[in-house]
């Protein structure tokens, strides 16, 4: 394999944000917040231009996937595990959305975060590098394992990022959910790479996909399982999904990389990457169609009824999520990959926005405080509506192109698939402007001193939105579908040589009159939930939202977090305290403790026979050996 | 004279040693016992050693075979001799310290 071009030194890639992390976090003491925020964001633009000229290369015709060996992780008689970077469309096209994305989080950062004291704002933009560094990893890894490797890094590194006001025990807690939430998904992907390197002996991409036809389909159904468990961990689907939104404690930047447009869509990724596998087994696809259309159904209705503006965005996060499974679920590669992308301009659009807004309110996150921003708050507010259109699915706005193919994709394969998905759409349009008008329009809800100190951010958090907001609009415009331009599907065709080798089952064709015209009614019911929710929410004068029970049960997340409080948390905890006060206490201390007293008995009753009395220790010595005489005549050996 | 004269009475010798220092408390005493036991031993030995030479000489008159034990014999009573002097030196030394040889007196290593 010939190494050329700038491939050659891809490594630096991962390695720039490393470096960045080791000088933050080991200068944070003396290092000044300009010189951190310097080199947070230097590494990560660097980085960025690295893969823009990689991507440059990977996208002319007749590229070859290249893998950059770099060291041998593990290598012993039947099991070679190298460490290497793989360079094909897939990965580069995450390699740009992280970077890319990262670098602009990196920038807006360096304002959000300005108030932190020097040592945590280093300490803050350290976690961040470090977080790169491991998704960098974990997409450009060339095995299951090197993806193992950044899929753990990037969990150590969200757990460290949400918790990182910790001295509020809430954030921490929130931390810890997310932490172990995701350790339960780790478990299912580490029991599939242990199953390939038993079924495979290889657990490299090339070396499990060349195997892949010659084991039964059971063993790659099971194998593609417990994959998707791990990536029902990573990417927030039921029953896993609930760190997500507690996991909006952290810094609202952090919100936008972690958990909206990068590490959440690792599952993504990874389903993609081992599309040979699933495709062959269409058990797990009609599982991971059905967890997706669920959990996005399940997640829009909550959304409907919150009222913390990250909490809004986090369930609709979730409820993408979602939608990307069920791509994936129907065979429908190109097009999650596509809705990851989009979904990654616009949320994390939003989200900075959503950061904005709470920056000028001096973290006040309660939508109904807020109302009639739209005037002092003018760049968030033209971005933000920017990306609520393109969530919502408008032409020609991303959001639109990536949920089209979805919604297609997935009537090919069954016709409830696609009218879910249409509510989805429907709801995902009306809590995104719900939040939108109730944020930007009607009056002030909140205190004069608030309303006084609202002000725009400055230009490093509102230069991001602008460039996001930007890419939200056209991002969209790489895969056109047929009905309105032939052959205008760039993503399609230059994705085409990673699914090469799993055969995808052909579209369904509608013709292009049916497909518009479904296109048309979607779009017009998007309006007019649009239109409801500006009814609804637009008003000068906002009444209290009177609560239905169906609303309160909304408002409460469908009791969700009490179900596994009571099913799963409760039990443990009284099992736990079983053992405590039972098991620990009375049986395994009593056993070590009753090994002291037995040996301490024993020794106050043996004492006695060392008498000091000579005769006496002559008679026990006769008498012992007369013992002995009598035993050996009697037991001949 | 068949052996077995010989082991009877050497075992009676043991056990009146034997019962001599379980029972008695004179330090004495009991170390004339522990001699008796010894000597019990020797003429066991003595008894044994010239059956084996006896049968030893009845194929080959001219074998030393089994003579060796008297031999043996008189090594023990040299080492006895020596340990004798050593007893009866701390014996003495007990009755200067104590003013009396009677064992039950000396249980000091308990305390």
């Amino acid at each position: 394999m010939s190494m050329n071009g700038m491939i050659t030194y891809g490594y630096l890639i991962p390695l720039l944000p490393l470096i960045g992390f080791l000088i933050n976090g080991l200068g944070r003491n003396f290092l000044s917040k300009k010189m951190v925020g310097l080199i947070g964001s230097g590494v990560m633009v660097l980085a960025f231009a690295m893969s823009l000229i990689i991507f440059k290369q990977v996208s002319e015709v007749g590229f070859k996937t290249e893998v950059l060996f770099l060291f041998d992780f593990i290598k012993t008689a039947g099991l070679d595990i190298p460490f290497a970077l793989q360079f094909d469309q897939l990965s580069t096209l995450f390699l740009l959305v992280i970077t890319g994305i990262g670098s602009l989080i990196h920038i807006y950062s360096t304002a959000y975060m300005h108030e932190e004291s020097s040592a945590h704002y280093a300490r803050y933009f350290s976690y961040l590098n470090l977080f790169v560094f491991f998704m960098l990893i974990l997409v450009l890894g060339s095995s299951y394992v090197t993806m193992f490797i950044g899929w753990e890094g990037v969990g150590l590194s969200s757990y460290l990022l949400i918790g990182f006001w910790f001295t509020n025990n809430n954030y921490n807690n929130a931390a810890k959910k997310a932490f172990v939430m995701n350790r339960i998904g780790d478990l299912g992907f580490l029991l599939a790479i242990f199953w390939m390197l038993a079924q495979f002996g290889s657990i490299t991409y090339a070396g499990v996909f060349a195997k892949a036809t010659t084991v039964p389909v059971s063993v790659i159904t099971g194998i593609t399982l417990l994959m998707f468990v791990g990536a029902m961990g990573k990417s927030a689907q039921i029953p896993l999904y609930t760190w997500l939104p507690d996991a909006m404690a952290g810094p609202t930047p952090v919100s936008a990389l972690i958990h909206a447009a990068t590490m959440v869509t690792a599952g993504i990724y990874m389903i993609a990457r081992s599309n040979v596998l699933y495709s062959m087994a269409p058990f797990t696809q009609n599982v991971v169609a059905i967890i997706g259309i669920t959990t996005a159904l399940l997640a829009a209705t909550i959304a409907l009824k919150q009222n913390d503006i990250k909490k809004v965005l986090a369930y609709s996060t979730v409820s993408q999520l979602g939608l990307m499974f069920l791509a994936l679920g129907v065979g429908a590669y190109t097009a999650g990959v596509f809705h990851v992308m989009t979904h990654a301009f616009f949320k994390a659009l939003l989200f900075l926005g959503a950061g904005s807004v709470i920056h000028a309110m001096h973290h006040e996150q309660d939508i109904y405080k807020m109302g009639g921003l739209k005037k002092k708050l003018p760049i968030t507010h033209l971005t933000f509506l920017i990306g609520c259109m393109a969530i919502s699915g408008i032409p020609p706005f991303a959001g639109f192109f990536s949920k089209d193919e979805i919604l297609t994709a997935a009537l090919g394969k069954h016709v409830v698939y696609y009218i879910l998905g249409v509510i989805t759409s429907l709801m995902t349009a009306f809590y995104m402007f719900r939040m939108y008008f109730l944020t930007f329009h009607g009056n002030f809800r909140g205190t004069d001193q608030q309303f006084n100190h609202v002000h725009e951010s400055p230009v490093a958090m509102t230069f991001p939105l602008i460039i996001l907001a930007l890419l939200s609009v056209v991002g969209g415009w790489i895969g056109i579908p047929a009905v309105f331009m032939e052959n205008a599907h760039r993503l399609s065709d230059f994705l085409s040589p990673v699914y090469a080798m799993s055969h995808l089952q052909t579209e369904l064709h509608l013709s292009h009159a049916t497909e518009l015209a479904l296109m048309a009614g979607v779009l017009l019911l998007i309006l007019v939930s649009i239109f409801s929710a500006m009814r609804l929410f637009a008003k000068s004068d906002l009444a209290e939202e009177h609560s239905s029970p169906l609303g309160k049960i909304l408002a409460n997340k469908w009791y969700i977090d009490e179900l596994y409080d009571l099913v799963i948390v409760r039990p443990i905890n009284h099992i736990s305290s079983f053992f405590a006060r039972i098991i620990d206490i009375k049986v395994i201390d009593g056993m070590v403790n009753g090994v002291g007293k037995l040996i301490h008995f024993s020794a106050r009753q043996i004492r006695l026979i060392q008498s000091g009395q000579v005769g006496s220790y002559v008679l026990i010595m006769v008498i012992s050996i007369i013992l002995f005489f009598i035993f050996q005549m009697f037991w001949k050996i | 004279m068949p052996i077995n004269y010989y082991i009877f009475l050497s075992v009676c010798l043991f056990c009146i040693g034997i019962i001599g220092v379980l029972t008695r408390r004179n330090a004495i005493v009991i170390f004339m016992c522990i001699e008796l036991m010894l000597n019990a031993v020797n003429l066991l030995l003595v008894a044994f050693s010239r059956m084996h030479h006896a049968a030893a000489q009845a194929l080959d008159s001219a074998s030393y075979a089994g003579a060796e034990a008297q031999i043996f014999v008189f090594f023990i009573m040299v080492v006895a001799a020596a340990e004798v002097t050593v007893g009866l030196a701390i014996i003495v030394m007990l009755y200067r310290n104590i003013h009396s040889v009677d064992i039950n007196f000396l249980n000091r290593l308990k305390h």
